[in-house]
Formats: C-alpha cells, sequence, structure tokens
C-alpha cells in the first residue's frame, strides 16, 4: 500500500459534545479503490465521525487530508464539491414527488429535467440499479428508494461515498444486488466507506474495517480473516456470550395466542392493511415474523395489543378468550404482555423515572394500585427489582427514562414486562440498535421466558436474530402473513423469497449460506 | 437572523426560576411604563403592589379575588397537564353562576332553610360541567379543537347571562337595570370573619388545591393524566382510557370553574348582574401557567393575580390611572413567563451565512 496517496486521511480528530466526547484522536485512512467499514456499537462515535467527513459537523481538534491536501469541510455542499457523497440511513425523500424531482431536488446544479432524467437512466442502467425516473416515490418499494439515494449520490460523480447502515431494510437478495454495485464502484477507483454492525456481511464485502469503541480507533483488522465473533468482542470490548437454547419440548403446549382471519383496516392511505392472517403460538415456544419494516408490522402488532381494537372478537384470541375487541388494558389482565418497537415515547415515557416506568405497564400486578392510590415504595422497589434482575446500567429507579442508553432501556422494559410473568409476550424489534451485549442478555430472557412455559411472538427485521430465538418463523409480506414454519427447515434464501412475496412452495432453493456472495 | 435550538439538558433550577424571573421582569417594564407615563416609577409600583394588602381588609379582599382565579386554575391545570386545553373556563363560570342563581331565584323557600346554599353550590358545578361538556363531546365525537370550542362557547354564555338578566330574570323592581332581583339572606355566603370579605369560598378553594394536588401526586388518575400529557402513545400502549381522562378533567374543570361563578353571585354580588367577572377565567389560564401547572404553585400565583387586580382599582383611584393598566400587567407576566420558558428550553443561535 506504500506509495499510494490515500483518498482520504483523517488524523487526530476529536469533537467534544457537552458531556461527552464523541471522537478522542481518531485516525482513519482511505485508499482508492477499497470499501472500508467502519465498525461500532450505537454511541461509538461513528455517525459523528461520519459527519464531520461530509461537513455537518467540524471537528474541535484533528487533520482531515484530501488527497494528500488538508482541507476544511465547511458544509456539505462542500464535501459534495470534493466528491464526497453520503448515503443516509434514513432517507429524506419526498413521497408525492417523483424519482427525478426527488433527485433535482438533492442536487446542487440539477439542469433541466429532460437531461436530468436521461442521466439518471444512464447512470442507473450502468450500475444495475434499474429506475424509472418519472415514477413518484410513494410507489416505490424501500429497496427501491433506496437506489433513488445512491443514484442521487452518484450523480455527483463522488470519489468517495459513505453509506451508513444501508442494508438494514433490504431483503437478502436486494442485499445481494447492491454488493454487486458497490464492488462495481470499488472497481472504478472509487472508495466506499461502508458503516454497519452487521459482521457477516462485513467479512463478505469489506478489505479492510476499523472498530471505533467510546470514541477512540480500539482495532483495525481484515475482515477477511477475522470471524464474526472476534470483531463483535473487539467492538464491545469483551467476551460475548452467545446465548444458549435449549431445544424445545416436543410437545407443543396449549395455543394461547391464536390468530384467525385478521383483517384490519385503516384510515391511513400509506397504512399496509393486514388480509386473512393465520397464527397460534404456543406455550414454550418462540414464533418468529420476518418481513421488511411497513409490509403490516405495525399493523399487526397493534391490533394484537389492542391499540387499535379489532371489529370480530374471535379474530384474537389469548389464553382461549376471544379478545378483538378488547383494550389494551383487559388483554393484559387475560396474560399479555407487550414490548413496542419504539422504545422511548412508547414503551417508556422519557420525562419519568424509572420507577414511574415500571407503573406504565406494571399497574395490573403486585399490588402497585390499591382503591386508585399508587403505592410508590413498591414501584421503587420493582424498578430496583429489575434494574438488578436484567443487567440495566442505571443510576437507580429515580434516573430518567431518557438519559438510558437503547440498549439499557429495552432491557428494563423487557424486564417490565418478564416481571408481570405473562403467559405470552409479544416483542417488536428486540434488539434494534441494541449493542451486542445487551441483545444476548435480552435473547436469553426471551429464551428464558418461553422454556418457563410462557408463549413468545418475536417482530424483526433481522434474520440472524430470527435464527438465534424462533422454533418457528413466518414472514409477513405486503400485509400477508405466511404460514409458520419451523426454523430447522428453513433457509435464509427461501426467508428472503418470502420477504420478496413469493410465498409458493416450488422454485425453493436450498443451500444454507447465510452470507451473501 | 436567529434559530432557536433545543438545550440537551435544561436546567432543573432556571425551570423552576423562571417564574420569579417573568415577575421580576414585568415589574421593571411596569417601572419603565410608568416612568414613559410621566409618574414617579417606584412610587407607582406602591401603589400597585403594596398600598392594597397594608391592612387586614386589604388581605382578606385579597382572598375573594384570588378564590376565582384559584378555583378555575386548578381545574384548568389538571386538562392542561393532560394537553386537554380547556380556553373556556370564563363560560364555565358564568355558566355556573346561572344556575346557581337560577336555584337562589326560584326555589325561594322558607326563611331557615339550610339546604340551600349547598344546593346552590352543587348547581353551580353542574351549570359548568354541562357548559364543559359541550367541548367534551365536540372533541371525542367530531375531533373538534376544545381550544376552538370551549373558546367560543365563553361568549355564547356571556350573551346568554346578558340575555337573562336583561329579559326574563330582571328584577321587576330594578328601574330597568339589567340585574336579578337581590338574594334572600340564606342564598348569600356568610363572611367566614365577621366584617371582612374573607369569604368562605376561599377556604374551600385551598380544600380544592390540595384535593388537586393529592390527585396529581398520589392517584393513578393522576398518573395517567401525567403519562397522556407528556407522552400520548406510551398512554395507549399502557391501555390507558385517553377519552376518560378527557371527560373527567373537563368535566372537573368546569365543575370548578362553575363552583367559582357560583362563589361570585352568592358571595360578594349577591345577586346575578352582566359583569360577574372581569374576566377571572381567562386570568386562571396565566395562573395556571404562572404556578407551573402545580397547585401550590397555583395557590401562589392566584394571590399575585388577584394583587394585579387590586392594585389596577388602587392605582385608578389614587393615581388616576386607567383600569387598563391590569391587563398591561396581566399580558406582560405572561409574555415574559412564555418567553422565560422558552429561552430556559432552547437557546438563541445567530444564523451564519
Amino acid at each position: 500500500m506504500q506509495g499510494v496517496t490515500p483518498r482520504l486521511a483523517l488524523k487526530g480528530i476529536t469533537k467534544q459534545f457537552p458531556g461527552c466526547r464523541a471522537n478522542d484522536g481518531v485516525d482513519l485512512t482511505l485508499l482508492p479503490g477499497e470499501i472500508h467499514a467502519l465498525l461500532g456499537e450505537n454511541g461509538a462515535g461513528k455517525s459523528t465521525l461520519v459527519k464531520i467527513i461530509y461537513g455537518i459537523l467540524h471537528a474541535d481538534e484533528g487533520e482531515v487530508i484530501w488527497d494528500g491536501k488538508p482541507v476544511q469541510v465547511a458544509n456539505p455542499a462542500a464535501a459534495r464539491a470534493l466528491g464526497i457523497g453520503m448515503v443516509f440511513q434514513h432517507f429524506s425523500l419526498f413521497d408525492s414527488l417523483t424519482v427525478a424531482e426527488n433527485i433535482a431536488l438533492g442536487l446542487d446544479k440539477p439542469g433541466r429535467m429532460a437531461e436530468l432524467s436521461q442521466r439518471i437512466v444512464t447512470v442507473s442502467q450502468h450500475y444495475g440499479l434499474p429506475l424509472d425516473p418519472s415514477r413518484p416515490v410513494h410507489s416505490l418499494s424501500v429497496g427501491e428508494r433506496q437506489r433513488v439515494e445512491i443514484v442521487r449520490s452518484l450523480l455527483g460523480e463522488p470519489r468517495l461515498l459513505i453509506m451508513d447502515e444501508p442494508t438494514s431494510v433490504l431483503t437478502p437478495q436486494e442485499v445481494d444486488r447492491l454488493f454487486v454495485t458497490l464492488r462495481q464502484l470499488a472497481a472504478e477507483g472509487r472508495t466506499i466507506l461502508y458503516i454497519s454492525h452487521k459482521l457477516e456481511e462485513i467479512r463478505a464485502l469489506c478489505s479492510r474495517a476499523t472498530v471505533l469503541r467510546g470514541g477512540r480507533v480500539a482495532a483495525a483488522c481484515d475482515p477477511a480473516t477475522t470471524s464474526a465473533r472476534e470483531m463483535a468482542e473487539l467492538m464491545i470490548g469483551s467476551e460475548l456470550t452467545a446465548p444458549c437454547r435449549p431445544a424445545a419440548v416436543d410437545a407443543l403446549g396449549e395455543a394461547l395466542l391464536e390468530v384467525e382471519g385478521l383483517h384490519t383496516t385503516s384510515d391511513d392511505p400509506f397504512a399496509t392493511n393486514i388480509r386473512d392472517a393465520h397464527l397460534r403460538v404456543h406455550a414454550g415456544e418462540i414464533v418468529g415474523i420476518a418481513g421488511v419494516a411497513g409490509n403490516g408490522q405495525a399493523e399487526l402488532l397493534s391490533a394484537l395489543s389492542g391499540e387499535v381494537p379489532l371489529p370480530v372478537s374471535a379474530m384474537v384470541r389469548i389464553c382461549g378468550t376471544a379478545a378483538g375487541h378488547m383494550s389494551p388494558r383487559p388483554r393484559r389482565r387475560l396474560g399479555l404482555a407487550f414490548v413496542p418497537e419504539e422504545r422511548l415515547g412508547r414503551g417508556a415515557v422519557p420525562e419519568m423515572s424509572l420507577a414511574d416506568n415500571a407503573l406504565l405497564s406494571g399497574y395490573g400486578s403486585g399490588g402497585l394500585v390499591r382503591r386508585g392510590l399508587v403505592h410508590f415504595r413498591k414501584t421503587r422497589k420493582v424498578a430496583e427489582t429489575i434494574i438488578q434482575r436484567f443487567g440495566v446500567a442505571a443510576r437507580g429507579h429515580g434516573s430518567q427514562a431518557r438519559s438510558l442508553s437503547g440498549g439499557n432501556l429495552q432491557k428494563f422494559i423487557i424486564g417490565r414486562e418478564i416481571m408481570q410473568k405473562p403467559k405470552l409476550l409479544i416483542a417488536a424489534q428486540p434488539t434494534w440498535g441494541v449493542d451486542a451485549g445487551a441483545a444476548a442478555a435480552i435473547h436469553q430472557a426471551l429464551i428464558d421466558l418461553a422454556r418457563s412455559g410462557a408463549a413468545v411472538l418475536v417482530v424483526s427485521q433481522d434474520l440472524d436474530e430470527l435464527f438465534a430465538l424462533s422454533d418457528r418463523i413466518a414472514v409477513i409480506h405486503n400485509g400477508a402473513l405466511s404460514e409458520a414454519v419451523p426454523a430447522a427447515e428453513l433457509s435464509v434464501e427461501r426467508i428472503g423469497l418470502l420477504m420478496g412475496g413469493i410465498f409458493t412452495q416450488d422454485g425453493e432453493t436450498e443451500g444454507a449460506g447465510h452470507v451473501p456472495t | 437572523m436567529f434559530r432557536l435550538e433545543p438545550r440537551p439538558h435544561p436546567s432543573t433550577l432556571a425551570l423552576l426560576a423562571s417564574p420569579l424571573l417573568a415577575i421580576l421582569l414585568t415589574l421593571l417594564a411596569g417601572m419603565a411604563l410608568f416612568a414613559a407615563l410621566g409618574f414617579d416609577p417606584l412610587k407607582t409600583l406602591a401603589a400597585y403592589f403594596v398600598a392594597p394588602i397594608d391592612s387586614g381588609d386589604g388581605l382578606a379582599e385579597l382572598t375573594v379575588k384570588a378564590t376565582p382565579l384559584l378555583l378555575c386554575a386548578i381545574g384548568l391545570a389538571l386538562g392542561f397537564r393532560a394537553n386537554i386545553w380547556n380556553i373556556g373556563a370564563e363560560g364555565q363560570l358564568i355558566m355556573g353562576a346561572v344556575a346557581g342563581s337560577g336555584v337562589a331565584l326560584f326555589l325561594r323557600p322558607e326563611n331557615g332553610a339550610a339546604w340551600v346554599l349547598p344546593a346552590m353550590f352543587i348547581a353551580g358545578a353542574l351549570g359548568g360541567m354541562a357548559w364543559a361538556s359541550i367541548p367534551a363531546v365536540l372533541k371525542l365525537r367530531f375531533n373538534a379543537s376544545e381550544i376552538l370550542t370551549s373558546l367560543m362557547l365563553t361568549y355564547v354564555a356571556d350573551l346568554f347571562l346578558r340575555w337573562l338578566v336583561n329579559g326574563p330574570w330582571r328584577d321587576p323592581d330594578g328601574f330597568n337595570f339589567p340585574q336579578s332581583q337581590m338574594f334572600e339572606a340564606d342564598a348569600v355566603i356568610p363572611p367566614l370573619i365577621q366584617g371582612t370579605r374573607l369569604g368562605f369560598g376561599f377556604l374551600l378553594a385551598v380544600v380544592i388545591a390540595l384535593g388537586g394536588w393529592f390527585l396529581l401526586a398520589r392517584t393513578f388518575v393522576g398518573f395517567q393524566i401525567k403519562v397522556i400529557g407528556l407522552t400520548t402513545a406510551a398512554a395507549g400502549y399502557a391501555g390507558f382510557n385517553k377519552s376518560r381522562i378527557t371527560w373527567m378533567s373537563l368535566l372537573l374543570s368546569g365543575a370548578l370553574a362553575g363552583i367559582a361563578g357560583l362563589n361570585e353571585v352568592a358571595g360578594p354580588i349577591g345577586q346575578l348582574t352582566p359583569s360577574i367577572s372581569p374576566g377571572y377565567g381567562f386570568t386562571a389560564i396565566i395562573v395556571a401557567f404562572l404556578g407551573r401547572l402545580h397547585p401550590f404553585g397555583i395557590l401562589l400565583a392566584s394571590l399575585l393575580l388577584a394583587l394585579t387586580y387590586l392594585g389596577g382599582e388602587t392605582a385608578q383611584i389614587s393615581l388616576g390611572l386607567p383600569v387598563a393598566v391590569t391587563s398591561v400587567f396581566q399580558g406582560m407576566l405572561l409574555f415574559f413567563l412564555l418567553a422565560c420558558e422558552v429561552l430556559v428550553r432552547y437557546r438563541l443561535k445567530l444564523r451564519r451565512h
């Protein structure tokens, strides 16, 4: 590698926020034509570093060297002028505008629309990212929306392309296709900085990896020769204990959740209504529901939790009782506990203490409320117990929910639901954005709950998580729920096809390669 | 030029101190105003804020003005905590006064009937409640903003009161003045201490403020109010019944405003007139916010705002200042309060180009 001028070199980048040093003397060197992984847990400083490169934030100390010359990146427009492009994790597209209009809005000099459309077609064909410039964005799938963002960046002829968690919303097949494009870009001499915490993907795609921990560079490694486990341990800085999953009991227990012919309707024109869903979850088992976000998960979950009551009571049975008409409170009385996808603002009240948040859904058990009065000593004790039993890093029951990290708050919420000794637990994205150590603890708690005789339903986009947890897996696509199949009989490819909407049995491909090639 | 940027950690001390800072700024601005009008600022301020309460009578008078403010503000604050924005306490106060007066005027008992006053209080509460139930129905059935409906109903109530005292309820021996007959002695609240205007109503209001504190701080209903106000989605997740809390807070604030209205007509006034309230129901909104929606804070704030009413009257008599100065003070107080609140939570940043 000697003799090659790095495309970008960062030297001693330091960024201080009130109360936390997000980057602390970070060095990073990116060479032309390489795909470089930036790894780290939430809060390790990846986003801050990338925002400094792209000119959204400015470093307090340190140098940014572009093609051998020190530069000051004043703002994103300046970054684009240098040849730096970025594709964000959250898309910034207007649903009601067409692809070409959206792209024009994001360019510094869009030019005439007809020419722009022609350029979009040329670029998208060249990189195998087919796009119709005249289609409105709301009619595109999530994968296609991401293509819009990528094409928008590519039109600026970037020599460094930053991609922030690009695969979190894609099916395995879409991921494969994206990787072909990224390799093509690298072969043309462009540099790609790839941010992800999906370690197997990084092993398959990237030539070098830099691991951040607590704002500093913890390690640099070659992903091809480092195992995913070793990389995870570099990220969390300690040894990872994999969840241990005792085999399921052979005979299934009684069905504690029965969904029969579930339909939902909604006033929201962008909602995905559930059509004729059938599902059973038995005592002692964990059933997973896979699917790309926006395929009806939110509607299914609010129908199960009772936040949106159903027209026919028998559509949902909880522990044998028809519960479709019930609101969340009587459903909890039947033995349901629920972990929502949004932690702050749904699963917990950000401004309230952990003791108050223990009461939020725990008011039905443990004598926390008597004759309409809150028993505050008991709520504090329950909060302390959850903190201890589930290893929540918090100062105590008085800490505000929003002062906890995402992983710790999730441990608290899952702990709170498990403490109510539910017969049926429904968890949405239980470890989304949670660091590896906390994720392992959450998985273990869910497995233990199921093995102690409760029924557990997990809705997740993370296939690795579903395979680690589930006894059976179903797939949701465009409001339709597939049959739940024993996890051992499923391959990632098969699930990928189901997530893409192909529910038929024939044409099944076999081979358990988890790694996209 | 400037933009507001949220502060990552708003200081708790600053949040608690902001009402005090707002009061200080109001006084400074008031002094500037007096000086501009050609009055000695310090003397005028003393005439406004000290002279009215330098005697026992003055203090008793302060409680008279504070009572309706306190009653209305406690009810409003419970709703505000749950994001229910009842702006129409003034209308509910009027309807409570009307309902209670109805009992006093038409169920004329023989002398010594002890049940008249209690019946009037109940009628007052029910009258305010009924008026507040209209915004509740409109909100829950048709998703109509209670801010607009409750405010507009205030003017309906005001016109209804004017029609009553100009028409069917006008005192036939009242020389055509638009007012009802004087209430019988049994229908008038006696003063707590003979010879002063310190009324039973103030005692009741303080007890209700304590009750409001207990409801918010100790009961599960209070917890639900706080959760709904902070994060509606979390309340839905927990299974709290939002329409029940909406009903409860609107009915409760209506009832308290109604009691406040009844306490005016059966106490200091003694008959139904078109001007039973100098805007107590609206000033109570300032009281609720100045007290940081906390019952104890509201108790203090109601005394301060009562003082602006008294001061306005005193300054009019002793210095010839227009009585509108009262509204100016109340307006400045709300303005500085909101400004302090914003600057505690956000900071100003110069926009660079």
